[in-house]
């Protein structure tokens, strides 16, 4: 008997049309990047005659040792290597960050009694409501004010507020019994002590569900580096391919290592999201709801 | 807000943890947020060298301005188009992949990853492909006859980031919504089918109403999406136009402060959208009280 298909009717028809329109929607979610990944594969002169169909060509190879600095630098085009970098580093920062900083703060919340906590509290719900798009110039003030342009802190610090992964945390803290925190008292356990050697390793299940989805959001990140990152060295690979773009679009026929810096942007995070696809279904369905 | 019923008795540690969130929520979150406020009270050069209480008067300027009026509509039109078509398409996905059986999961597997591709990423996949010169999808129209330039008709610039942004969005919708088919009880199903209720009718009658705390969610999910994360996609794209057929309300806030340099106009501007974000995050947290109950 089929898992769930119980005493439903088994309806050939419309099992099929069930696989025809997912193969459908495959096919939909894949065909940018497959055309994409062709085009990255093609010479430049090629765009010009609009020859690049739907096969790929003969110089992937060479196209992405170019971008990533081997071989001939390609003109106009900055090295992906340090681009990747910076990415690399702000994804990583904005989510240790977070959790680090969200741990802290929801273990103070569940675990102590002290004046003021509630209000502690709502301070840190308010940030749900305070994305940085709405806060854009003020917070560009701030940070200039700080001397942090151009510095990975100026990138990180001011995206790692979390309610969310707070109160991720508190739900998850409240779930764990009290008898452990008695036990630890009775042994002489301080707090820290506590959260280090208990808190922390029940939590882990849920600190790496959030590091997935915390990482592919500090990698996507795009407004807030525009504006902090001024100078091309700390740029990161995913604000970078709007100028190259635009590049392709009005001077050198670069279409090819355009699509090769965007194949190279949406790798890292689409690798991760794979290779952690149990937590990543986990950790969303969980933090979101 | 409950604490555990066993708690530490420390008095200053709670404030030393707490630290470091609320020194990032002072300085980076609340002191802007403030400035803007208060900023939108202010008509300031553009030098910054001096600075006039005008009390709501950016605000009425706003409610007067056929841009800014224009900025609202686009806004709307295109969160409701991107909203939609993402929703309809992650629904329609995920009541097929209940439909696979074994192979669920892998097409979940092959569903799901354009999440993790950052949004002014996949603009420019789009834009590639629906390119004037280069674009496949380009050709393709032309050959059916209709002449395809994102760059000069407004029109077919809205329909691109659409369609970039819906793109990025259906996996998400998918997730949940699969979720949401999955924890519908089996027996209610089954003895829809026994008295004889065909697949359409099961849906209409059981499973979308059943599915409807999922759709308010999802839909206060996209449509937050849409206004704030999908300021990428514009600025990769079409920055905006052409003319002014894809500014949004984000968009136009960036524009005008950071390029048009009007601080008074962008911090009224933020504050409108200050406001739009707390009416999203009440809704989204009143659902989530809702579903405990059930």
């Amino acid at each position: 008997m089929a898992r769930r298909d119980g005493m439903v009717e088994r309806d050939g028809a419309l099992t099929l049309a069930a696989h025809g329109v997912l193969i459908l929607g495959v096919a939909v979610m894949v065909l940018p990047v497959y055309l994409a990944f062709v085009a990255s594969t093609h010479p430049g002169a090629d765009f010009l005659g609009g020859r690049i169909g739907v096969l790929p060509g003969p110089d992937g190879p060479a196209n992405y040792a170019a971008l990533v600095g081997l071989g001939a630098p390609p003109p106009g085009v900055p090295p992906i290597g340090p681009m990747l970098w910076n990415s690399f580093v702000m994804a990583l920062g904005i989510a240790v960050g977070k959790i680090a900083i969200s741990l802290l703060s929801a273990f103070a919340v569940s675990y102590f009694r002290f004046p003021f906590r509630v209000t502690a509290f709502w301070l840190i719900f308010i940030t749900l409501m305070l994305p940085v798009e709405v806060r854009i110039l003020p917070t560009y003030k701030v940070v200039a004010d700080l001397a942090l342009l151009n510095t990975p802190g100026g990138l990180i610090l001011p995206l790692i507020a979390s309610a969310t992964a707070t109160f991720l945390f508190r739900q998850v803290f409240m779930t764990i019994p009290d008898e452990m925190t008695e036990a630890a008292r009775m042994d002489g356990a301080g707090p820290m002590r506590f959260f280090w050697h208990i808190l922390l390793p029940l939590s882990r299940t849920n600190i790496a569900a959030l590091f997935v989805i915390l990482f592919i959001y500090g990698w996507n990140q795009y407004l807030w580096p525009l504006m902090v990152t001024t100078e091309a060295s700390h740029a990161t690979i995913v604000t970078s391919i709007q100028r190259l773009a635009a590049t392709a679009n009005q001077e050198a026929p670069v279409w090819h290592l355009v699509m090769g810096t965007a194949i190279l942007a949406l790798l890292p995070p689409v690798a991760v999201i794979l290779a952690m696809q149990r937590l990543f279904v986990d950790g969303l369905t969980e933090t979101e709801k | 807000m409950q604490a555990k019923r066993v708690t530490f008795p420390n008095k200053v540690l709670p404030y030393l943890l707490l630290a470091p969130q609320l020194a990032v929520t002072a300085v980076f979150f609340l002191w802007p947020a403030g400035e803007a406020l208060l900023g939108a009270l202010y008509a300031e050069d553009a030098f910054g060298l001096s600075r006039q209480f005008v009390g709501l008067e950016n605000f009425a300027a706003l409610a007067r301005d056929p841009a800014y009026l224009e900025a609202v509509g686009v806004t709307f039109l295109f969160s409701g188009a991107v909203a939609g078509l993402s929703l309809a398409l992650g629904l329609l996905l995920a009541l097929a992949a209940e439909k696979a059986g074994r192979l669920a999961g892998l097409y979940r597997t092959l569903l799901i990853w354009p999440y993790a591709v950052a949004p002014a990423v996949a603009a420019i996949l789009f834009w590639f492909m629906f390119d004037p010169n280069v674009g496949v999808a380009a050709r393709a129209l032309r050959g059916l006859g209709v002449t395809w330039n994102h760059f000069l008709d407004g029109r077919q610039a809205l329909l691109l980031v659409v369609l970039a942004a819906a793109w990025k969005q259906v996996s998400y919708n998918l997730l949940f919504f699969y979720a949401g088919l999955r924890a519908i009880p089996r027996p209610l199903i089954e003895a829809a089918a026994l008295d004889g209720a065909g697949p359409v009718r099961r849906f209409t009658a059981i499973v979308f109403p059943l599915l409807a705390p999922t759709t308010v969610f999802l839909v206060v999910v996209n449509v937050t999406y849409a206004f704030f994360d999908t300021f990428g996609i514009i600025h990769a794209t079409t920055g905006g136009g052409p003319g002014r057929a894809t500014t949004t309300l984000v968009y136009k806030v960036f524009k005008d402060g950071f390029e048009g340099l009007d601080l008074g106009s962008s911090s009224a501007q933020s504050v409108v959208l200050l406001a739009i974000v707390a009416a999203l995050t009440v809704l989204q947290f009143r659902h989530i009280e809702r579903k405990v109950q059930y």
